[in-house]
């Protein structure tokens, strides 16, 4: 049996590896990730990133695994290769069996009478899911603070944010308290997360991954997507959760491509690499710059070529970006009202009309980013304002898209830093949204467009020893290009550093309980 | 309580001129909902007919059903409707608990179906063009049940139940433009409006176009305007009037209405109005304002419905007959003479009269019930003709006992309000009653000396060879026999008594 220590610190595909071999079981990998869970995520100075754990279910799953490979057989043959491998699923997902909260008072308790079509493919994988992740109330941030059940803590320096909304699935991946998670991405929130903390988070070709069952944040930019250690691990959650899904209407009918054979291409020789001009140097951290820089010198050595591409409508993309998203999201928050399902406040006087009872309902069960963006949307959608607001933002997003369509047509992949910043302390931007929405700068403009985007770890910031985070594009329907890209840059980056960037994190399960002592 | 101060219809008629639209709302029967694949099945137990995605619950997303595309594009195409090429949904964002979602998932700037037209068939036979501006497509809400108060509506209810079994059932809204020139022909031309578009999706099997169950349901907008002026008065639009007849009332109510509020040189209000059957009067409604701002933007759960012109010129082959073209077989099928065939349509029976000639009536028979039993019964109880519940069934072993003798017509009529009063089937109440053609000759023997004694001139008549006198005779042995004996046999035993034959 190998050392519980060194088998959470494997990947998933690793894991899959010694699975299979009947080197360990899935109940000891398990087993091992509820104990790491338990020792670093709970408690004052805890990571929290789980605010449910799945224990009971996650150990049946990995009994099932370990008995159907020991019977052998065509069932075992069967076995999908993730099988056994356990995965945190991000709050926002519905599951049935575990409660689903969404980060919010609002649905606090509730339990989803149906799976998400993402989870239903978990469990044909039988995949033992150790619980749901933290995030910020309804997917609305980009640290994780706006959680109404406290924020996440980054595994890299505990009073720092772990990014967001998904802080909680890229903190469990970076903590190895998960080899693997889901996360959604509405605006950046798998991928900045990824950055922050260094992990890799993909954001999908929009439809690509059915959005039926994760709780919608804005219908049009919401994607699902893998949250991981490397790049391979994240093409193999990708091909779990990706493909056609009748339940949701923006799924695309083409089959997957195989972005597990691109992660294992190997090479990146003549790949055309554009630097998007307006997506880095100003606004950005100078040691956010520098990794950056390192990443195409690499790529450059590695046969690719490198060339500039102008997206000069980015700079209208964050000013969109927020009319758009709260303008869908008013919509479709409108249906936690204190009817059907979760919390119900009652008027404290006056008369009990169901006008009065749905406004008493959201406005305790509803956090203030929320708020405001419920409110922002509902202003930008009202009789007079449309045209000026939502459908100006509209025409910015075909801007955006014919923006992109140009640069793909000199360059195979774009890059660029996924994060203007390292990760900023715990409280510090709170009060500010501005500089908080500015985080997403770099990431919204794929949303906007639907095109796919990877962010992989790209080094620490020479400031201040944080991760910094690598962002890949690639035209729609091309993921594949970013999973080739993508392992190509971090085997060259490992290589440099000497093996996984994690393995310069602190020891965590000794800053936690340091700070348990403090 | 209702105070609205009218004028008598002649006197609005005098003074203006009435403008009429209508959004008819048709719920469509199929096996599925718009958006989920939840039953479609009317009168269930309540909240039965749902899942996740009729709840509302967090994380679902609609699909639209295929066979309601199919529906609407077919009743866009009856209706001579141009069919969009490509044509989107929209959100209506309002917070109501018959909502599930708080907005209604709606076609709202891009109709599937727009610039149709109907002809319609006025009682007199003239053909008056009603232009349709769009048919679309949006979901159904729950229904909501108030309870504790007096009128069954939400203010001075205790609490209000819902029911999410009809949330999300496919609805086709079709919008005529504004319908001028009507005249004094404007409360007719409303109800005949309202028929045609229940005959055309009932005729395509698209929707069970049952008024009182709310598979069609009607808004009337009226407005007046002075005699002579362009420009059209402010609206009032009456909910859910949801009979053929209601219609009718509620079109001409709101004109004697607004006519009153004219000529008090008061500004009519633009607002929703109540139908009410009992007082046949109409009562404010919700004003409408600018403040209803219902937030529309396109449904990003949904992409655009893009039906290919081979995909409708498929469904166009497949259309029934038009209504009028219909009518036109049905008059010589069944042999009706003008006016006869128009009083059928006029009097709502013509759908009943083929159900009934199907179920092997003859056409002349089946005309005689309805024409001369029902529509009078329906008048006095004052519901549409087919709202009855007659069936087809009843009437064929109505006119079967009459044809064998058993019972006379006078004695099937009394049976058929047996049945109506739900008394059991023709024969169960033939036996309870003792109801029995009296077929003993020897009782009608005595009653025929008897009455051929007391009008012995008549006798002679017919002995003479004038047989249509007999019918006096025949009369006063029905009289004697209290309406018991066969006529048939009555006239033949009067005949054979007078030694004459015919």
């Amino acid at each position: 049996m190998t050392d519980t220590k060194e088998l959470i610190r494997l990947s998933a595909a690793k894991l899959a590896e010694k699975l299979a071999a009947g080197e360990v079981t899935s109940i000891e990998v398990t087993q091992a990730y509820l104990d790491r869970i338990a020792a670093v995520d709970g408690g004052e100075r805890g990571v929290n990133a789980f605010l449910h754990v799945n224990a009971e279910e996650a150990l049946a799953v990995a009994a099932e695994v370990d008995a159907i490979r020991a019977a052998g057989g065509a069932e075992a043959e069967a076995l999908h290769v993730l099988a056994g491998v356990p995965i945190a699923v991000k709050d926002l997902i519905v599951t049935v069996g575990q409660p689903t909260t969404a980060g919010s008072k609002i649905l606090e308790g509730w339990h989803s009478p149906y799976d998400a079509t993402v989870v239903e493919r978990l469990r044909a994988a039988k995949m033992p899911i150790l619980g749901k992740t933290n995030l910020d109330e309804f997917a609305m941030g980009s640290s994780t603070e706006h959680s109404a059940y406290g924020p996440t803590r980054n595994p890299w320096d505990l009073d720092r944010i772990p990014g967001g909304s998904g802080g909680g699935s890229a903190a469990a991946v970076a903590a190895f308290e998960a080899p693997l998670a889901l996360g959604t991405d509405t605006g950046g929130s798998i991928r900045q997360p990824g950055a922050v903390t260094g992990t890799v988070g993909v954001k999908p070709t929009y439809g690509s991954v059915s959005r039926y069952g994760a709780i919608a944040m804005a219908s049009s930019l919401d994607q699902i997507g893998p949250v991981s250690r490397t790049v391979l691990d994240s093409a193999l959650l990708h091909e779990v959760i990706g493909g056609h899904d009748p339940r949701d209407s923006t799924s695309l009918a083409d089959p997957l491509a195989d972005l597990v054979a691109a992660a294992k291409t190997g090479n990146v020789e003549g790949m055309r690499i554009g630097i998007i001009k307006e997506l880095h140097g100003e606004g950005y951290q100078a040691g956010v710059e520098n990794r950056f820089n390192d990443s195409l010198e690499l790529l450059k050595e590695a046969g690719a070529e490198i060339v500039e591409v102008s997206c000069p409508n980015f700079q209208y993309a964050l000013g969109a970006y927020y009319l758009i998203m709260p303008s869908e999201a008013s919509s479709n928050l409108a249906k936690f009202d204190g009817v059907r399902y979760g919390l119900r406040v009652l008027p404290e006087d006056g008369p009990m009309t169901i006008e009065r009872v749905m406004g008493a309902t959201r406005a305790a069960g509803f956090g203030d980013e929320v708020k405001r963006r419920i409110i922002l949307g509902t202003y930008a959608l009202s009789a007079g304002y449309y045209d000026a607001y939502y459908g100006s933002a509209q025409k910015v997003r075909t801007l955006v898209q014919r923006d992109f369509e140009a640069a793909f047509t000199v360059a195979d992949v774009l890059i660029s830093p996924t994060a203007p910043t390292t990760a900023f302390r715990l409280g510090e931007k709170l009060d500010d949204p501005l500089a908080m929405y500015l985080n997403d700068v770099a990431t919204i403009p794929a949303n906007l467009a639907g095109v796919p985007g990877l962010s992989l770890p790209g080094g620490l910031a020479d400031e201040d020893g944080l991760p910094v985070g690598i962002q890949l594009l690639a035209p729609a329907r091309e993921d594949a290009r970013l999973y080739r890209v993508g392992a190509v840059l971090e085997s060259l980056l490992e290589a440099k550093w000497g093996g996984p960037l994690l393995a310069q994190a602190p020891e965590l399960g000794e800053l936690v309980e340091a700070k348990e002592a403090k | 309580m209702n105070t609205d101060a009218i004028l008598s219809f002649e006197e609005a008629m005098e003074k203006y001129d009435p403008v009429l639209g209508f959004e008819v709302h048709v719920e469509l029967n199929t096996k599925t909902k718009m958006f989920s694949s939840a039953p479609n099945v009317f009168g269930d137990e309540p909240n039965t007919n749902v899942n996740e995605v009729d709840l509302g619950m967090p994380g679902v997303l609609p699909v639209v059903n295929k066979a309601a595309i199919e529906s609407s594009i077919k009743i866009g195409l009856a209706l001579n409707c141009k069919i969009a090429e490509s044509c989107r949904f929209a959100r209506k964002n309002y917070f109501y608990p018959d909502t599930p979602k708080n907005f209604q998932t709606s076609q709202y700037d891009e109709p599937i179906a727009y610039d149709g037209y109907l002809d319609i068939e006025l009682s007199d036979g003239t053909v008056f063009r009603v232009e349709i501006e769009r048919a679309h497509m949006e979901e159904d809400a729950g229904k909501l049940t108030h309870m504790g108060g007096a009128t069954g509506r939400i203010q001075g209810a205790d609490f209000s139940l819902v029911d999410y079994n009809r949330a999300g059932v496919p609805l086709v809204e079709i919008v005529t433009k504004p319908i001028e020139g009507a005249g004094s022909r404007a409360p007719e031309l409303a109800k005949a409006y309202v028929a045609a578009v229940r005959e055309i999706v009932k005729n395509l099997g698209v929707s069970d176009a049952k008024m009182e169950r709310g598979n069609v349901r009607c808004d009337a907008n009226v407005s007046l305007r002075p005699h002579g002026r362009e420009r059209f008065g402010i609206r009032s639009e009456t909910k859910n009037v949801n009979s053929l007849r209601a219609v009718e009332h509620a079109v001409r109510y709101e004109i004697q209405r607004h006519a009153a509020v004219l000529d008090a040189g008061e500004p009519v209000i633009q607002e929703t109005r109540h139908w009410h059957e009992d007082t046949r009067t109409t009562t404010s409604g919700r004003a409408k304002s600018d403040a209803d701002d219902y937030r529309y933007f396109p449904e990003p759960d949904l992409v655009p419905v893009v039906p290919s012109r081979q995909w409708i010129e498929e469904l166009r082959a497949t259309l029934p007959e038009p209504p009028a073209a219909r009518r036109k077989r049905l008059q010589a099928d069944w042999g009706y003479s003008d006016l006869e065939f128009r009083d059928v349509v006029n009097a709502g029976v013509m759908d009943e009269i083929e159900e009934t000639i199907a179920a092997g009536a003859s056409a002349s028979v089946a005309r005689k019930w309805w024409m001369g039993e029902i529509v009078g019964r329906a008048k006095n109880a004052d519901v549409d003709p087919g709202q009855l519940g007659v069936q087809p069934a009843t009437i064929v072993e109505l006119s079967r006992m009459v044809e064998e003798g058993k019972i006379n017509n006078k004695m099937a009529s009394e049976v058929l309000d047996g049945v109506l009063a739900g008394e059991g089937t023709p024969a169960e109440i033939v036996e309870k009653r003792g109801l029995a053609v009296v077929s003993d000759d020897g009782p009608l023997l005595e009653a025929i000396d008897a009455a051929l004694a007391a009008q012995p001139d008549v006798a002679e008549k017919i002995r003479g060879g004038k047989v249509q006198a007999i019918g006096a005779i025949v009369g006063g042995v029905m009289k004697a026999t209290r309406g018991q004996a066969d006529a048939g046999r009555v006239k033949e035993l009067i005949l054979e008594k007078l030694g004459v034959t015919v």
